[in-house]
């Protein structure tokens, strides 16, 4: 565990069911989530995102493996007991208490005096500009100001680690895009470390400082948006984020790798054999026809505003995108042969 | 043409109003004013007799050989104990039944069902063969007396014929009417709740009682209305587990009537013991509507 870590996973497994019956929810998951870091995990439907976090906030026990938060070992403690609030996706407003009610019960939880109770509401509610909300009840609100009261209820114990299970996912595109800028501000404000879960990767992408891809209950890669972009150490990340070329090919000894179609490149690995190799639409280039390593004819174009979107497909089989500026000179006619070049230090190499 | 609506309203609501006027609001005059009156020479009602207050009188004060009068307090503590008898069983009932409703809520779909037949098996019993059972059971020769007293410290206990067994027999027959509005509003219950009141620092016991009691009010307060109000006027209990020696207003009431012949001052209890419920349910209703507020 380094020093400036505030939530920390070490090898943690989690199996629902019993017996036979049991299923491996998640395996030998391990994280350091940084002092005021955003951290988002991400991945499919079912991969286990829920749970870990439940895992964190105590409503799960988990099999194997240990929790801490702030270098205090939580794992048999009792989600009251954790420094650490949940933004539910469902939101779980009291529907009995009014706004400044709800934002305050876990203050009162501490036993804090009513006037300092009263400040810290005021707080938090501006915070998330809801003051004037003050004595509705959560029927009252919409949407997006229910999830905002969520949020200040949250904030207001404030706790070394905020939760935030898909929060914005029952809000509409518009409303959204707002909330995760606010969120962002909010973070920054706050001065919490945020540990974000969605299957959204735009979301992610845009949110986080750093990002943990998931799938089948286990932690593929973790690193910066740009690095899970542009270097994905995994055929299943490269695939999930954006768009993404995939090729297979043969490695060669000496730097060489052998497409399927015959071409050769000359990229540094040390991998063996089957390979498959991943390059954004917009990082391969655009050759004569003839030229280059692969050739193709335009079957599609989607016009996307700043750019094109080709789809272009391959003359031995198989579908190749490839995203061309609009202030190309000369943009590619449907129907037209081209050539398409990979330049090698645009290329993954991939061997899962 | 404005008034048209509530023309046909008044018309659609001419069945109900009717029925109720003819079965509730006849009845209850008919009671009411029996109530005034006095008894006639070989009992039921003197019709021709001046209508007066002298039975409500009578509830409090009796003349003495001498003719003044003197505070009776007999039928005010009957009063006392019918409603701390009904207070004991609607608690009872609230201790017993809330855990039995939290346990079905959490039940799969089958096993609810099969816990709801269970719990309204014994209706199909008569009340009367019900509490038959029960004086079997508790009897000095009863299975359950014998449990007792035979790991019983402080030597043989009695357990038929007191305030203990009008209890158990109340609390037995009324359980399902606290229960039932119990369990909807618990399976209603939106169980996230009492996660986020523990993601929020409120200990099992705190999370019970800021969260899901609040929430699960309007169904205790309808269970508790449906064990008072009928444990108030209860008769075939109190007469049968009570021995007779412990009397409830619906006691007394039915002795009125029946062996005693004296149908206006049975009346006026009846009216007494209605009043009594009718408080009940406007504190109750009043206290609601400060809450929603
Ligand atoms: N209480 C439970 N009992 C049995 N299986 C469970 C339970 N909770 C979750 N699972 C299973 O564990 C797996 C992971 O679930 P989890 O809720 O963590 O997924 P997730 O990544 O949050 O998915 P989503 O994006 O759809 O919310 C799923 O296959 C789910 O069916
Ligand atoms: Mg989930």
């Amino acid at each position: 565990m380094t020093d400036s870590s505030v939530v920390s996973i070490t090898a943690v497994s989690k199996s629902f069911g019993r017996g036979t019956a049991a299923i491996r929810v998640l395996e030998d998951v391990s994280v350091e989530i940084g002092r005021r870091e955003f951290f988002t995990l991400l991945g499919p439907s079912g991969c286990g995102k829920t749970t870990l976090l439940r895992l964190i906030a105590g409503f799960e026990t988990a099999d194997q493996g240990r929790i801490a938060i702030e270098g205090q070992d939580v794992t048999q403690t009792p989600p009251y007991h954790r420094p650490v609030n949940t933004v539910f996706q469902s939101y779980a407003l009291f529907p009995h208490l009014t706004v400044e009610q709800n934002v305050g019960f876990a203050l009162e939880e501490q036993r804090l005096p009513a006037d300092k109770i009263r400040t810290r509401v005021g707080e938090a509610l501006e915070m998330v500009r809801m003051q004037s909300f003050a004595r509705r009840r959560p029927a009252e609100l919409s949407g997006g100001q229910q999830q905002r009261v969520a949020l200040a209820r949250a904030l207001a114990p404030r706790p070394k680690v905020l939760l935030l299970d898909e929060p914005l996912s029952a809000l509409d595109l518009k409303l959204r895009k707002e909330m995760q800028i606010e969120l962002k501000l909010l973070q920054a404000e706050a001065g919490i470390t945020f540990l974000f879960v969605t299957h959204d990767q735009e979301e992610a992408l845009t949110l986080s400082d750093r990002v943990a891809v998931m799938q089948g209950g286990r932690i593929l890669q973790i690193g910066a948006p740009h690095d899970i972009y542009e270097a994905p150490t995994h055929r299943f990340v490269a695939d999930f984020i954006g768009d993404i070329n995939l090729i297979e090919a043969e490695a060669l000894p000496g730097n060489t790798l052998q497409l399927a179609g015959g071409a050769t490149l000359s990229v540094p690995h040390d991998a063996r054999g089957k390979v498959t190799l991943a390059i954004r639409p917009e990082r391969a280039r655009i050759a004569a026809a003839g030229a280059g390593h692969l050739q193709a004819r335009v079957v599609h174009t989607a016009y996307l505003g700043t750019a094109l979107l080709h789809k272009l497909a391959l003359a031995d089989g198989g579908t190749f995108l490839l995203r061309q500026s609009n202030l190309d000179a000369s943009p590619l006619a449907m129907g037209s042969s081209v050539g398409v070049s990979l330049p090698a230090e645009n290329l993954r190499v991939l061997v899962q | 043409m404005t008034d048209r609506p509530a023309l046909r309203r008044l018309g659609l609501l001419t069945p109900a109003l009717a029925t109720i006027a003819v079965l509730i609001g006849v009845p209850l005059a008919l009671m009411f004013w029996i109530s005034l009156l006095q008894k006639g020479d070989s009992g039921g009602v003197d019709w021709a007799s001046a209508p007066s207050l002298g039975n409500y009188i009578r509830l409090v004060w009796e003349e003495d050989f001498d003719g003044t009068m003197i505070v009776n307090t007999s039928y005010l503590i009957i009063l006392l104990r019918s409603v701390l008898q009904a207070a004991v069983t609607t608690g009872l009932c609230l201790l017993f039944g809330l855990p039995v409703a939290l346990w079905m809520a959490g039940l799969s779909r089958g096993q609810r069902e099969i816990m709801l037949l269970l719990i309204t098996i014994p209706f199909w019993t008569n009340l009367l063969v019900r509490n038959y059972a029960w004086l079997i059971i508790l009897r000095e020769d009863g299975w359950l007396s014998q449990l007792v007293n035979s790991l019983s410290p402080v030597g043989p206990v009695q357990l038929l014929y007191n305030d203990l067994a009008v209890a158990i027999g109340l609390t037995y027959s009324f359980l399902p009417f606290m229960i039932l509005p119990l369990y909807t509003v618990f399976e209603k219950f939106d169980w996230r709740l009492l996660e986020a009141a523990h993601d929020l620092g409120a200990p099992r016991r705190r999370a019970l009682r800021r969260v899901v009691i609040p929430i699960a009010m309007p169904g205790i307060a309808a269970g508790s209305l449906l064990v008072f109000i009928p444990c108030l006027g209860a008769f075939v209990t109190p007469a049968l587990l009570g021995g007779g020696k412990t009397l409830m207003l619906g006691n007394v009431i039915q002795m009125q009537f029946a062996a005693s012949r004296n149908w206006p001052f049975g009346a006026a209890l009846s009216v007494v013991l209605l009043a009594l419920m009718l408080v009940v349910m406007v504190a109750m209703a009043i206290w609601r509507n400060r809450r929603v507020k």
